[in-house]
């Protein structure tokens, strides 16, 4: 194979080497051409990862679903009817939409997003109150830094428990104070402190200040009887979270004497809706960066094959030797196209190795801030696809002067001028 | 080793045609050191050309070594190019930034000899030429006369049948002219066949046979007594 001759190879890095300069400046088009290409898929996979950070801990595939006021009259109802849901809602939500993985319901102590007044030793704090089920730390994660979750023992005993938040510790107790163990009082009900959570850096739904208790302690403590604020739910996998939506609405709807069509009278979020639009940005963000950074690298690969049509024609007299020597057309060939693949090539890598010395440092620069931009790098596989795209050009480009040059007849090339 | 019978050649000039070789008929036998002389436009360098597969030929027949030469695509001609001819030129042609050494070894290159065995036989042709010292230099390194040495030296590097040498001292002063005669003559010696063009007459009395073409036409063929160029050096 004349792909391992050594010979061809030396002879090839020694007519490249010995004119170093000219080939550096061959170079220096793809080295940029691929520096821009890999710093724009860098940046972009950094701000892919950057957001998938934003969304750690919160389930992507999750619904919350809540109560309102109808907005259309319906089997003798007015219109404005204030719906509340049941307990029981969400065990036949449960039995009936098999493609709920988790259902946890949930309420809260006054109306939804107003605090409540939380007492310790003459100290207070506002925070949220939520009466929980343990299965809610797999829909939004929760940070624990010190002691435990509700578990199923508090439920099962409506256990008068607590987990509370950073902050809420910052507002009750004296920096350095032991929390855990320690009683709060809401509303005249006192709980012990089992645990403490630390929001993430991320799509927090709870807030930093809230107090999560067991429902079923809830239920008791602040006589709420039945009723349930609402039901955070996270999907199976593969399942659209829509399709869910609309289900369990169908079901509520049915259940309530809600108008069919009625667009208010429940209240839903689907988390994997913006989760969509974030990665389908992302994914086009990414589509363009490698568009824009492969015709960039498309004008360096020319850049180099415009500078070997150049160097042919400066070369007419060395190659009519050659072939005066006894050098074949196909062996001219040969060697002006193995220039431009090896040009290319090590253009590819001197650029692909500073790009990511440079994405590195970029990476380093964006840890501490909060802005969405983590871990900037290139997989393997992009940069492998990116390579052989480059290298393919490179033959295709290093044709036009391959074919110039084995257009020379020695005969003219030797002419005496 | 060389036979032409009746060889033609004709370049287009536009409407016109202008007949270059009109005919041409000669032989070489193996060891002959022939001068070929004419003034320019007589049709030396195209005759020159066609001798060294460079050029192809209207009408006529040519055999080299035994072997007719026809219908060459470039492939085959520089395959016999390679195995059969060693070219000398006027300027050189050395390859600038290749060293004495590689410049020699480049023909054996072509013909897929083994690296060591290209740089012993290198090595062996440069200290023919008296250029041993210099193999690792540059040709920029080197005056005209060692240019043209180092050239030779690649010629006869290929081991071929016949050497071709067009105007070889055309760019050198007298002194390096003899020098380099002197060489080609002790080459001759060894039983090299080879063929210098040129105009110089004192050079071509350094040949053993002189053919002297005009218009086109072979006007003379005669065997002469070499001068020796050594006496000049």
């Amino acid at each position: 194979m004349w792909i391992f001759d050594r010979d061809l190879w030396s002879e090839i890095f020694n007519t490249l080497g010995k004119n170093m300069l000219r080939t550096i400046l061959t170079m220096l088009g793809v080295i940029f051409a691929m520096i821009i290409l890999m710093l724009l898929l860098g940046s972009a996979n950094g701000m892919s990862n950057g957001f998938d950070k934003l969304f750690a801990g919160t389930a992507s595939n999750s619904l919350f679903v809540w109560s309102q006021r109808t907005s259309e009259p319906y089997k003798g109802f007015e219109r404005g009817r204030r719906i509340s849901f049941k307990l029981e809602d969400a065990e036949i939500i449960k039995k009936q939409v098999p493609e709920i993985e988790v259902l946890a319901p949930r309420i809260e102590l006054g109306s939804h997003r107003n605090v409540v007044t939380v007492y310790r030793k003459g100290r207070k704090s506002g925070s949220s109150v939520y009466g929980d089920y343990p299965e809610i730390d797999n829909i939004t994660k929760k940070k624990l830094i010190a002691g435990r979750f509700l578990n199923k023992n508090d439920i099962e005993s409506s256990k008068k428990v607590c987990v509370i938040g950073e902050e809420t510790v910052k507002f009750l107790f004296d920096k350095g104070d032991e929390a855990i163990g320690e009683d709060i009082r809401i509303n005249g009900v006192f709980f012990t402190v089992v645990g403490i959570y630390k929001p993430n850096n991320n799509i927090n739904i709870d807030g930093k200040n809230a107090v999560f208790i067991p429902f079923t302690t809830f239920q008791k403590a602040f006589n709420s009887g039945d009723r349930l604020g609402w039901m955070a739910i996270a999907v199976k996998e593969d399942i659209k979270v829509p399709v869910v939506e609309e289900k369990i609405k169908k079901i509520l709807k049915a259940k309530y004497d809600i108008h069919p069509n009625d667009p208010r009278a429940i209240g839903s979020f689907d988390m994997s809706e913006i989760f969509n639009n974030i990665s389908s940005f992302t994914t086009v963000l990414k589509g363009v960066s490698f568009f824009v950074g492969i015709f960039t690298l498309l004008a360096g690969v020319i850049a180099i094959s415009n500078i070997l049509l150049i160097t042919v024609k400066e070369r007419t007299k060395e190659i009519g030797v050659r072939r005066a020597l006894g050098a074949t057309p196909r062996i001219v060939k040969r060697q002006i196209l193995l220039e431009a693949i090896v040009l290319t090539t090590f253009a590819g890598l001197i650029g692909f190795a500073i790009s990511v010395g440079a994405l590195v440092g970029i990476g380093a620069l964006a840890e501490g801030s909060e802005a969405p931009f983590v871990n900037p790098m290139v997989s393997i596989v992009q940069f492998g696809a990116s390579f052989l795209l480059m290298i393919f050009l490179s033959v295709l480009i290093g044709l036009l002067p391959a074919n110039r040059a084995i257009k020379i007849k020695p005969i003219e090339a030797l002419r005496e001028e | 080793m060389i036979e032409i019978k009746n060889l033609h050649k004709s370049y287009k000039m536009g409407s016109n045609s202008l007949h270059v070789l009109k005919g041409i008929n000669f032989n070489v036998e193996e060891g002959e050191l022939v001068a070929i002389m004419g003034s320019s436009g007589s049709g030396k360098s195209t005759l020159l050309n066609i001798l060294g597969m460079l050029d192809n030929s209207d009408s006529g027949e040519y055999n080299l070594d035994g072997v007719p030469i026809k219908d060459l695509n470039e492939t085959k001609a520089a395959r016999y190019r390679n195995k059969f001819l060693g070219f000398v030129f006027q300027s050189f042609n050395l390859i600038n930034y290749k060293s004495a050494a590689e410049n020699v070894a480049l023909p054996l290159y072509y013909q897929k000899v083994g690296r060591k065995e290209r740089q012993e036989k290198a090595l062996k042709y440069l200290e023919q030429v008296g250029l041993r010292d210099w193999a690792s230099h540059l040709p920029s390194e080197l005056s005209g006369g060692q240019k043209q040495r180092v050239a030779i030296a690649r010629a006869l590097a290929a081991e071929p049948k016949v050497l071709l040498a067009d105007e070889p001292t055309g760019a050198l002063d007298s002194t390096t002219s003899y020098e380099v005669m002197d060489l080609i003559q002790k080459i001759n010696d060894a039983g090299n066949t080879i063929l210098v063009v040129t105009h110089e007459p004192d050079i071509a009395d350094m040949c053993k046979r002189i053919v002297h073409l005009k218009d086109g036409v072979i006007v003379e063929d005669k065997k002469i007594e070499q001068v020796r160029a050594d006496q000049y050096v």
